[in-house]
């Protein structure tokens, strides 16, 4: 039986979260000697960006009724057409609220936030994170359906081609419990939970107008921007950019924090970035302690200087 | 408008996480426990459009009896009752089939949860609880406004935000935003004094069965000691980032 995966799309459009989420999906297919079906609803996207990370099937849910989002009808779209019994979903917002509805519509386990492919398929058992970033669980299921949903940034969107093909599923759902008034979604700005480098500042930066060297050096390395929550609190920038236990988690390559402390909450959030760079003018700085790389010094200074030599190293 | 809002009791977010030396288990000694944060941002939300609305606000917890002075302190930052469903939390799956339970009883037009609870960090009962009152579900909500039956919500998307209008009844999930860290309500000593004589309702639970075990937990492996680079040697740091950690 093959193994399903929910194919996210963003305004028709697939985002890493989707394609994670199948070479998820395939790493569990392998262990099984299955393949994998994706289920997605109304794309614009070419499904052959499915097969390229190893969707040998797409169910292609077509349904003018799902134009906006609901959890509750998008988990009735995938409940008439999956009929498999392992699913996995991103913990994007719209997926990790559809996924539990499913869960209660099948009667299956729900594991979510999840970094490692299983331990093992029969019972399912797999490594999640828990306590926001202060340890792992190894979770198991007492049913045998079971329903996924895969940490971003942590299993890694790898490539895996397979020839594929695509089925149409016409569906009639109605929406009508929600309805979408506006919709804002910047598309040149990286999305932090996505994104493979962060830079991120603290209350070191003494002030919102300060932030523009910032911006600069995240330019320049491709990161998105975030901020601790001190910083969030005070309004210098939005609640959105706020990573930390309160905040949100987040696991990108390389995370650089400019004058911020280090406080435990805020590591939870941070501390599953492969490599982290820490400036602060504090040597004490207790970040220093879970830093791979540390400078101690003005970052006034350092950043603008910073900005410029990586300038260099790209050739810019 | 009757308001059902569902915290948990979780760990102050500066505790240290230990588990037992077998590994099988959270180790809760020395712990402080404090309302979940997030579900502070939906309470003080509650009591505001208590204040607003002429809502009513009960506050509902599923756990054993040592949860009671969070709960007392849900009441003492405003909620009207308590209802405290008398069994362990096993997995969000029971968690929210006794939340349903209650809810059911209670016929609620709005539901608010925080969006996860920040120890086993499951972030499913909210939906599940939607689901099984086949209500309507908002998740990551960070703004909202009732009028009448209609719900006018924002919810915090993937690089963006979307503002949706729902009807009642509801269930949300949401996080800060909901109120500003600012505007969370503080127990004041009226609050705490009236909180020990409001109605704290012990209810057994449905006993639903659990679908997810914890067979084990692992702390977060520590790093290597930090590589201090001078700051009049910035040529090294981006060296390191290259060549070392090849992350730039």
């Amino acid at each position: 039986m093959a193994i399903f995966v929910y194919a996210e799309n963003i305004n028709g459009i697939y985002k890493k979260a989707a394609f994670e989420a199948i070479a998820y999906a395939k790493s569990i297919a392998d262990k099984a000697g299955d393949s994998v079906t994706a289920i997605t609803v109304n794309p614009t996207d070419s499904s052959d960006l499915l097969y390229k990370y190893g969707a040998e099937k797409v169910l292609n849910i077509k349904d003018e009724g799902l134009k906006n989002f609901s959890a509750k009808a998008f988990a009735e779209a995938v409940n008439q057409v999956f009929d498999g019994k392992i699913i996995v979903f991103p913990h994007t917002t719209d997926a990790s609220s559809v996924a539990p509805m499913l869960a209660i519509l099948k009667n299956y386990s729900l594991i979510t936030n999840v970094i490692e492919s299983p331990e093992s398929l029969s019972p399912f058992q797999v490594k999640r994170k828990a306590f926001s970033g202060k340890g792992f669980m190894h979770a198991k299921s007492e049913s045998e359906g079971v329903i996924v949903t895969v940490s971003q940034n942590s299993f890694g969107a790898k490539e895996n081609a397979v020839s594929g093909s695509e089925e149409v599923k016409n569906l009639t759902i109605s929406n009508d419990d929600t309805k979408v008034i506006s919709h804002e979604q910047s598309s040149g700005q990286l999305d932090l939970k996505e994104a493979e480098i962060v830079v991120s500042a603290g209350r070191g930066l003494k002030g919102a107008e300060n932030w523009g060297m910032v911006e600069d050096l995240a330019i320049v390395l491709g990161a998105a921007t975030a901020c601790s929550k001190p910083v969030s609190d005070i309004g210098w920038r939005p609640h959105s950019e706020h990573v930390g236990q309160t905040g949100k988690a987040i696991s990108p390559n390389l995370y650089v924090a400019v004058g911020i402390s280090g406080a435990i909450q805020h590591l939870a959030g941070v501390n599953s970035s492969k490599t982290i760079v820490v400036i602060n003018s504090d040597p004490e700085a207790p970040f220093f302690k879970s830093a791979d790389y540390g400078v101690v010094g003005d970052a006034f200074q350092i950043i603008p200087a910073l900005t410029e030599k990586i300038k260099a190293l790209k050739g810019h | 408008m009757k308001i059902l809002v569902c915290i948990s009791s979780v760990p102050d977010t500066t505790s240290k996480i230990n588990f037992t030396a077998d590994k099988s288990a959270f180790d809760k000694t020395g712990i402080q426990w404090v309302i979940n944060p997030l579900d502070e941002f939906a309470l003080s939300k509650a009591v505001k459009l208590q204040e607003s609305q002429g809502a009513t606000v009960t506050v509902v917890n599923v756990g054993d009896a040592t949860t009671e002075p969070v709960i007392r302190k849900a009441l003492a930052i405003g909620a009207n009752d308590a209802i405290r469903v008398n069994t362990e939390a096993k997995d969000s799956f029971s968690v929210a089939k006794e939340i349903a339970a209650v809810a059911q009883n209670g016929a609620y037009d709005l539901i608010i949860c925080g969006k996860e609870s920040l120890d086993y960090n499951g972030g499913a009962v909210p939906a599940m609880v939607a689901q099984l009152l086949n209500q309507p579900f908002i998740n990551a909500c960070v703004g909202l406004d009732v009028n009448g039956e209609e719900i006018s919500a924002i919810r915090e998307i993937e690089g963006g935000k979307e503002t949706v209008s729902v009807k009642l009844p509801l269930v949300i999930a949401g996080q800060k935003g909901l109120v500003e860290e600012k505007d969370l309500i503080i127990p004041n000593m009226r609050g705490i004094m009236s909180a020990r004589t409001k109605a704290l309702n012990v209810v057994e639970g449905t006993n639903s069965e659990s679908k997810v075990d914890s067979v084990s937990f692992d702390s977060v492996p520590a790093r290597a000691a930090v590589k201090l680079i001078s700051a009049d040697n910035l040529d090294e740091l981006v060296r390191l980032l290259h060549e070392e950690a090849k992350v730039i």
